[in-house]
């Protein structure tokens, strides 16, 4: 198997160890001023296309965000992680948050018709808005195979063997390639990208790009009319002991 | 429920009440218990709810559907090309039920099942999916959780088809038997080259399922390997229970992936969750904060697992769990 192009896509999101806090006007959380990282699940894709390049089974890595002008350092980041360029689709800074999946995946859609990847690796879901619905929608529009929550990836002659976490336990499916895939936590431990890497980087190049210029309408399918906090979980006693902890559960009718 | 502010959409629905097409997850004999509570979410649009099994083998499944009350008709779709019912071949039926029904709501469980399939249909109708939804506001109006469960959001469709998943701990479960709807075999014509379902492997366990069980016992990363876990299992056996496990715990390797609860596992609301050394990461909190009594168990009175357990036990597990298993009858 002679040299993969691969198209991984990340997306920049509240860092996952921030607490968020609804905004006062009740329609988003607030962004401005909170840390921000490449969203987890899509490091796990970027590291496995580095992998794959390292393995020679792929040639080309092709890293692309669509957000605002910020998603220029996810893309950085990836490209120090070892993605040989970027693309930005860049929204206006405000709307990003009304930027959904079914847009997104119209965007990686024409993204694939520029630079005909064999594979699109996306990541599960983004832990912002927990969809998990991008690379179906992505793989439905190109028909193309798909590899949902790919915990393990073999390529070979043409074609993928994956491993899937499902509900029940593993499961393992073999798809013929061009496809597109996205990883789970557990398809590999991402690297950190070391100081001469992200040095490199900066020399690799990003092409920016609008959704206006690829044609693809984002508007909103889905109206949010409000976001609040969810209902309080008052914290309860602590017991000093099993023996108390066993009549507390035999009151409660658990035991 | 209809509005009163009724919406005229230009499309093939104009004019009609909610019609509702429940994707059932099933393993070929039984329907899969969270399929239940995707059919009481379908029931609350109003309307009828039609029903589609498909599958390689999937009659014995078909039959306990349809005693499902709620649901008036199922659709069987029966063919080797289901086979693992893989999602290139699962939507493409969905796709030509839906052609020929015209339904306004499809639903799925919010399991990998369900989330596997239904978006990628929601290419082939250009709609955008609905992923979750923990609450029905009314036809185009639902609510759903983001950023890991900290944050709830209302939100209104303006597609005329509604492609949703559903998460199964925010719904009752209907009754699985009592209901006679009738049965419809639909014409498999699907060419699938492009994927191929090779073998599962399935965690095989006497105990409760995770995902419904009423009482779970859960381990993180203070069990320090996969053998302590046994003393859960066993706690797990004398109270009926079913065993989880936080993420480090599944991601250090002492247990299977599929025990994980949080925001990326399982989402779970059992009568009883007991965290046994899990330190209570909001993504952790985010698969099991809708329990209905929360036990702690952890040696670091400062976990923040204590702000949202009913009852906290500071002490050290490898002492605390066999003195729970030696105070329990059975």
């Amino acid at each position: 198997m002679s040299g993969l192009r691969v198209l991984v896509g990340c997306k920049r999101v509240i860092d996952y160890a921030v607490k968020i806090r609804v905004r006062p006007d009740s329609l988003g959380v607030v962004t401005d001023g909170v840390k921000h990282s490449m969203n987890p699940f899509d490091e796990n894709a970027i590291e496995e296309a580095v992998r794959m390049k390292q393995k020679k089974v792929v040639k080309e890595i092709v890293v692309a965000s669509c957000g605002p002008s910020q998603s220029q350092e996810t893309i950085r980041t990836a490209l120090a992680m070892g993605a040989d360029r970027g693309i930005h689709v860049e929204v206006p800074a405000g709307t990003d948050a009304n930027l959904q999946p079914l847009a997104v995946a119209k965007i990686f859609s024409k993204l694939v018709e520029k630079e005909k990847p064999d594979l699109v690796i996306l990541g599960k879901q983004a832990i912002d808005d927990d969809a998990n619905q991008t690379t179906q929608l992505l793989a439905g529009m190109l028909d193309w195979p798909q590899g949902t929550m790919a915990s393990v990836v073999n390529a070979s002659d043409g074609s993928l063997t994956i491993t899937r976490e499902i509900d029940g336990g593993l499961e393992d499916i073999s798809v013929s390639l061009p496809a597109v895939i996205s990883a789970d936590l557990r398809l590999n431990e991402p690297r950190y990208a070391t100081l001469p890497n992200i040095m490199k980087a900066k020399k690799k190049k990003i092409e920016k790009m609008t959704p206006d210029k690829l044609g693809v309408d984002i508007t909103p399918r889905l109206k949010i009319l409000n976001v609040v906090d969810p209902p309080v979980r008052q914290a309860g006693d602590k017991v000093p002991d099993v023996t108390t902890l066993v009549e507390k559960l035999k009151e409660k009718g658990h035991l | 429920m209809m509005l009163h502010t009724v919406r005229r959409l230009v499309s093939p629905t104009l004019g009609r009440f909610a019609s509702t097409l429940v994707l059932v997850e099933h393993d070929g004999s039984a329907v899969n218990p969270a399929t239940l509570n995707t059919v009481t979410a379908a029931s609350r649009l109003g309307g009828p709810v039609h029903a589609l099994v498909a599958g390689d083998a999937c009659q014995e499944a078909a039959a306990a559907a349809a005693k499902i009350p709620g649901i008036e008709k199922v659709f069987v779709a029966e063919s080797d090309a289901l086979k693992g019912q893989v999602a290139e071949a699962v939507s493409a039926v969905l796709l030509d039920v839906q052609s020929k029904n015209n339904y306004s709501h499809i639903l799925a469980n919010g399991t990998v099942f369900g989330k596997n399939i239904l978006p990628r249909l929601g290419a082939k109708l250009d709609v955008a999916p609905i992923s979750d939804i923990v609450d029905v506001k009314s036809e185009n109006t639902f609510v759903r959780t983001i950023y890991a469960g900290n944050a709830v959001q209302t939100l209104e469709t303006v597609d005329p088809i509604k492609l949703i998943t559903v998460r199964g701990t925010a719904f009752e479960a209907a009754e699985a038997e009592g209901g006679s709807a009738s049965t419809e075999a639909v014409e498999v014509a699907v060419d699938n080259d492009k994927s191929k379902w090779l073998e599962a492997k399935l965690s095989k366990s006497d105990r409760p399922e995770l995902a419904s069980a009423n009482i779970v016992i859960s381990g993180g990363r203070g069990l320090k390997n996969g053998e302590n876990f046994e003393m859960l299992y066993t706690l797990a056996d004398k109270m009926g229970a079913a065993v989880g496990a936080s993420r480090a715990a599944v991601d250090a390797g002492y247990v299977p992936s599929d025990l994980q609860v949080g925001q990326t596992g399982k989402m779970i609301a059992p009568d009883l969750y007991i965290a046994v050394g899990i330190s209570g990461a909001i993504q952790h909190l985010a698969g099991m904060k809708d329990s209905k009594t929360i036990v702690a168990i952890n040696k670091d009175a400062e976990a923040p697992i204590f702000q949202v357990s009913d009852y906290g036990l500071v002490d050290d597990l490898f002492k605390a769990v066999p003195e729970m298993i030696n105070s329990i009858e059975g």
